[in-house]
This record gives structure tokens, C-alpha cells and sequence, in this order.
């Protein structure tokens, strides 16, 4: 890394850490949180009250990523509550799984490595769904674009879309440069989005995020016209939007905290209707009939494990089906039987992983999903067909 | 054409450019360098040794660990030019050591073009030949 020296305003603690009083490791982290500060004009540097960590699978980061973490763990733990992103494979259940030895033993390093930073191995996507959980106008550094997305437009809270690089380096400092969404002047949006249709399925919201995602790439959108959206459908839509473009931050007339602290006027209007809906539908589909069905991406709450337990009610799905989610989520659906009734329909839940960062292309050729950001990766990703639809649709 | 330094290096080459933003998690392989996004204008190219040109990134946030696994597999671009860097492939470019610049009007850099890129601590300087 080339030699710099910070224009923005260091502390004597941050001054201290960039010039290696803290270890090499930790001068590192802050020259990377430096460099981006200094790159996007960040007049300090502030704290930052969690971390979410992304690049925790092996298929993702490879041997590279495995290196240049486990000489970060020789050194440097966290200083803030750290979450993780989903790892390769369940880490109890990867046998079951189908996932080889080889990959496991990278994959297992991966997480060794995390743990010896004393990091929670949370691995998810969800990481508000799993206890951490920051408030309105908290300052975080999260990566993983969903997650991102869910933070700053359902909580209100302020990160920018984080690298996972630059996510562990706030972890390890426990700071981050102040500039883009942390400011409230950035969070204005860009774009009036005129909901036309009737969203009904979590399909229908995440197709709307994918669609606007493309059509704005890295702005601001505002909905309009949504009468009613749950949590559930909101992590779909932002999902969506942030995998098709990188929509970090999206407001809902009425239903989002910043709803109605923001000006609307005079800014671009995109119509998304009837029409809008079935184009992207006819888009993310490629496949005809699939292997396996896919839910949880981002990973299933505990309501959605719940709602399709109830689509089934007692009948086998028509074909074999998968539910991703976080360890926290998998437990609780074990400690309430709802585990029981997904495998009785011919499901299984499977922890800590899900079907795009897993290697699923060794086992299946077509998936059905009613993600719409699963839909943008399987087929470069894990070579699949696609079967985009609703979930009542692909189970029955 | 003035531009602003992400990474400062001094490098020439051929431009490999698309109009699309580019998502490396997922739209590159990291072993081969070739861009595997179905339907990206990209698709079956590959980015190494090239500079790379294109407006921005997008997509998942674990594009830079992609970035560094590139460079270090030996597939990574010579160097990236874009029309706005955001944080993803800011944070590749600065851990992997690739030049980086960006404020550049890349309307004007073609496919195939030879580009040399000068870029010193905070400003560069970009030129088409």
C-alpha cells in the first residue's frame, strides 16, 4: 500500500493506530479507512456501534480471501459487536448438504479465522433478525447490500454500502470515515417511483426492487402508492434493488422513518405497473421445471418459515424445496416444531448458508426461488436455471 | 483529461470498456477474469491485463474481495477507470494495488483504445492516444 498522509481530521487515538502503535495489522485497517475517507472527502472519522461482515464464503473470497483474513486474525480482534455474513455451507450440516470435503476444510478455516477475531458467528444476511439490531440514526459500517439497504430504509440507521474489506477494517477500529449516507443531506432522494399495481406476493416487491434497481443503479428511489408492506416484502424489495443496481437506500410513502423528512418535489417520476411487473417476471425466468425450490435469500424469518408451513398444512410439497436462514431462526423453528412440519412436507432448513454462496451447481441444474436477487445470481454464479415465481406457486 | 486518484499508479494499456456498471461478486470469475454476468455486454471477455473501463460498480459488497482475489490469481485489469468509484470497488482497488481513477468522461474512451494513466497521490491524468 502506497505511503499517505490523511487530509481529513484524525484523533490522537486514530493518529496513534495509522501509524502502527497498535501493530501492523491494525495500522493497516485504518490505512484503508483512511484512504476511502480521504477519497470521498470525509472531514473526520466517527465510531461506529456495529459491524456486519460480508465475504464469509469460500466459494466467494477463495484461497485469497482465506490468506488475507487469517494473517488479519494473527493480530487484530473486534472492537465493535461484529456480525457475519452466511458462510458456504451449514456448518453442523454440510455433509447432508452434499457439500465435499475439501470445500468444508476452506470453508471451516474461514470461520476460524473470524472466530479468532471474536467475531459472533452469526452467518447471515439478516443480522436484524438475529440480534443485531441498531436504532434509528445509528451509525453502523455494514456490507452485504441487502442488509445495507434494510438498515438505512426500514431502521433509519447510517452506513454506506461497506466493502467486506472496509467492514472488517471499522470492526477492528472501531471507526469509519464520515461521508455519504451518514450524512443527512445524501439521503434525499433521487426518483418518485408511482406504484401502480397491487403488490401482493414478497415476489411482486422483490421484482418492483429489481426492476427500479436496474432502471436507477446507484439513486434513491421514493415508492409511492404501496398501501401496505411488511418486513418480510420490504427485505425482498431492497434485496432486489441493491443486486440489480446498488441501491443502498429507498424510502416508502408512509411506511419507511424517513418517509416524511424528505423532499419529493420537482424530482423524475417512474411509473411501475401491471405491465413493469410481468416484464421482470418474463426476465428473471429462464428455466422450465426445477430441481429444487429455494426460499430465504435474503434468509427466512421465522414468519415466513411459518407461512409456508401453512401453505403446505399437513400435504407433501410438489417437488423437494430448501428454507436458508440464520442459526438463531433455524433453532427457534426446530424448538417450535415448525421444523418438523417443514420436513414432513418434504423440506429442509438448512443454517448459516444459502443457495447463492453455497456451491448448489454440484447438485441441481434448474431452482425455483421467489427472490428476485437470487434470481440476478444463480445463473452466473452457480450455473442455474431459474424459476422465478411466487412461493404458493412453487410449492403447489 | 484530469481525473481524481483512488489508487495512484502509472500504467498504460488497452481499454476493455462497457457502458453497464460491472458487479465482480458473482460478474467476474476470480480465477479466470472472465466476465460471467449473463447478458452483461462483457460476457465471455476477459479483464485481464486491461484497463477497464465503466461508470460505476454495483451489487453485492463482497466485489472486493473479489478486486483482490483477481490480482492475486494474476487476472486482475491493469487498472480501472471509471466515471464514479463507489466504496466496493474503491476498497478492491486500494488492498489489491491497482491505479484507480475516477471523475473521468468515459463517453469519450473507446474499445480497443490506448489509454495511459498517470495518476500521482490525490490527481491523475488520463490520456486516449
Amino acid at each position: 500500500m502506497a505511503c499517505i498522509i490523511a487530509t481529513m481530521y484524525l484523533t490522537k487515538e486514530q493518529e496513534a493506530m495509522l501509524d502502527g502503535e497498535h501493530g501492523s495489522i491494525i495500522a493497516r485497517m485504518m490505512r484503508l479507512l483512511v484512504r476511502l475517507g480521504d477519497i470521498y472527502n470525509a472531514e473526520k472519522m466517527i465510531k461506529v456501534a456495529s459491524v456486519q461482515v460480508a465475504g464469509v464464503s469460500y466459494k466467494s473470497i477463495g484461497d485469497p480471501g482465506l490468506e488475507f483474513l487469517q494473517d488479519i486474525a494473527k493480530e487484530a480482534r473486534v472492537r465493535v459487536l461484529t456480525f457475519l455474513n452466511p458462510a458456504g455451507m451449514d456448518l453442523e450440516k454440510w455433509k447432508e448438504m452434499g457439500i465435499d470435503e475439501s470445500f468444508a476444510k476452506k470453508q471451516l478455516a474461514i470461520i476460524e479465522a473470524f472466530r479468532k477475531m471474536c467475531i459472533i458467528i452469526s452467518a447471515t444476511c439478516t443480522p436484524y433478525l438475529a440480534g443485531n439490531l441498531p436504532h434509528y440514526k445509528q451509525h453502523i459500517a455494514w456490507s452485504e447490500s441487502s442488509a445495507v439497504s434494510f438498515a438505512n430504509s426500514v431502521i433509519g440507521a447510517r452506513t454506506n454500502r461497506e466493502g467486506g474489506p472496509s467492514a472488517l477494517a471499522a470492526a477492528i477500529t472501531g471507526f469509519t470515515p464520515y461521508y455519504g449516507l451518514h450524512l443527512d443531506e445524501n439521503r434525499q432522494p433521487d426518483y418518485v417511483i408511482e406504484v401502480k399495481t397491487e403488490l401482493k406476493h414478497n415476489s411482486d416487491f422483490a421484482a418492483m426492487g429489481y426492476y427500479i434497481g436496474k432502471a436507477i443503479k446507484n439513486k434513491i428511489p421514493y415508492f409511492k402508492g404501496i398501501k401496505e408492506a411488511d418486513t418480510d416484502q420490504l427485505k425482498a424489495l431492497g434485496a432486489a434493488a441493491a443486486a440489480s443496481g446498488a441501491v443502498a437506500l429507498y424510502h416508502v410513502d408512509g411506511i419507511t422513518p424517513e418517509s416524511d423528512k424528505v423532499g419529493i418535489d420537482g424530482l423524475e417520476k417512474i411509473e411501475f405497473g401491471k405491465d413493469e411487473l410481468k416484464e421482470t417476471y418474463e426476465m428473471l425466468n429462464n428455466g422450465e421445471e426445477p430441481d429444487i425450490v429455494i426460499f430465504g435469500c435474503p434468509h427466512a424469518s421465522i414468519a415466513e418459515i411459518f407461512k409456508i408451513a401453512k401453505i403446505l398444512e399437513g400435504r407433501k410439497a410438489k417437488r423437494p424445496f430448501w428454507i436458508v436462514t440464520s442459526r438463531a431462526t433455524k433453532e427457534m423453528a426446530r424448538k417450535i416444531g415448525l421444523e418438523e412440519a417443514i420436513e414432513k412436507a418434504g423440506g429442509k432448513i438448512y443454517a448459516d448458508t444459502c443457495m447463492v454462496v453455497s456451491p448448489i451447481e454440484n447438485l441441481f441444474k434448474t431452482t425455483g426461488v421467489n427472490s428476485a436477487k437470487a434470481a440476478h445470481y444463480l445463473p452466473g454464479f452457480c450455473k442455474q436455471k431459474v424459476v422465478f415465481n411466487n412461493m404458493e406457486a412453487l410449492l403447489k | 483529461m484530469k481525473a481524481r486518484t483512488i489508487y495512484p499508479g502509472k500504467v498504460k494499456g488497452v481499454a476493455l470498456v462497457s457502458r453497464e456498471p460491472i458487479g465482480f461478486y458473482g460478474g467476474i470469475d476470480m480465477k479466470t477474469g472472465i466476465v460471467i454476468e449473463k447478458g452483461h455486454p462483457l460476457e465471455g471477455k476477459s479483464v485481464k491485463g486491461k484497463i477497464l473501463v465503466f461508470p460505476y460498480g454495483k451489487g453485492s459488497t463482497v466485489g472486493s474481495y473479489v478486486i483482490y482475489g483477481l490480482k492475486k490469481n494474476g487476472v486482475a485489469p491493469l487498472a480501472i477507470i471509471n466515471k464514479e468509484t463507489e466504496t466496493i470497488v474503491a476498497t478492491g482497488v486500494i488492498l489489491a494495488a491497482i491505479p484507480c481513477v475516477d471523475g473521468v468522461d468515459i463517453e469519450k474512451i473507446k474499445d480497443g483504445n490506448i489509454v495511459e494513466i498517470d495518476a500521482g497521490e490525490k490527481e491523475a491524468e488520463v490520456k486516449i492516444e
